[in-house]
């Protein structure tokens, strides 16, 4: 269903297109919601308080965004609000190379060179399994990483609009993101290697 | 040693140029400096490679099953407001 489609049904009441939205977007707004405050029960609540936010407000909804990116932008509020976890931009942005440098020889060329990875195989259920522990693995970055990676790269929002739903710079949002991708790299790789 | 001439990477500096590269943020003369660096280094060729499977395990991940009673819930407050 389209965004102008399910915004029109929402406004009129129409409960299956409630349901179809809550269907699609509760899970990755709980995920985002999780990186903000400190507890799994604080984040369900803000969730819910979001839920709450889009049926109070769905009326003035003017659709410059998507249905998504407004729903995120309701629960990033939400959770600053609540105010359980203070905001430090700076956190995360600055932290160690994409590669431990002691895998370099001086001259800066590799030493201990990445090994390939077993072929890629077209099973849906390996694929999965390996997307499990990468999901896994995501929340042992710190936090704006985290936040960052999660919305770029799991729900495949665009770099602009993670900067404008963060608060972040351009360049800070790529700074977090190279770290944390590159830190998840480096945790495959250590997966990789004991498959 | 032969000093490494200047529009030569190291693969030290090729792995911190890889995000912006696939963000297509690189300016022409570093991009061009890395892809000269890619054609030449196999391990740096292997790096890429595994940052792309990573993004693209990344983009498997799937959502958790929402708890059907949970939605009812949030189906009888949305039923509460519009009456």
């Amino acid at each position: 269903m389209e965004d102008a489609e399910l915004v029109t049904r929402l406004r009129s009441g129409d409960e299956e297109a409630f349901r179809f939205v809550v269907d699609r977007y509760h899970c990755s707004l709980l995920r985002l919601a999780r990186t903000m405050v400190p507890s799994r029960a604080v984040a369900e609540e803000v969730v819910q308080d979001t839920w709450l936010g889009l049926v109070r407000g769905i009326q003035r909804f003017e659709g410059r965004s998507s249905l998504r990116t407004w729903l995120f932008h309701v629960l990033v509020n939400r959770a600053r609000t609540t105010g359980t976890r203070e905001r430090r931009p700076s956190m995360g942005v600055s932290a160690g190379p994409a590669v431990d440098h002691a895998r370099f020889r001086p001259d800066g060329e590799w030493a201990d060179p990445p090994v390939p990875w077993p072929e890629e195989v077209d099973d849906r259920l390996v694929a999965a399994q390996l997307a499990e522990r990468v999901r896994r693995r995501l929340d042992e970055l710190p936090e704006m990483q985290r936040q960052v990676v999660i919305l770029r790269d799991v729900e495949g929002m665009g770099a602009e609009d993670v900067c404008d739903l963060l608060g972040l710079t351009e360049g800070n949002q790529r700074v977090l993101l190279h770290r944390g991708r590159s830190r998840l790299r480096g945790m495959l790789e250590l997966e990789m290697g004991k498959a | 040693m032969l000093r490494r001439r200047r529009h030569q990477l190291a693969c030290r500096e090729a792995v911190e140029l890889v995000t912006d590269y696939l963000e297509g943020t690189l300016n022409g003369a570093d991009r061009e400096r890395l892809e000269g660096h890619l054609a030449a280094c196999p391990h740096c060729r292997e790096y890429l490679a595994q940052m792309r499977r990573t993004l693209d395990l990344l983009g498997r991940i799937e959502p958790e099953a929402l708890d059907p009673e949970v939605q009812d819930e949030l189906v009888a407050l949305y039923r509460r407001w519009q009456t």
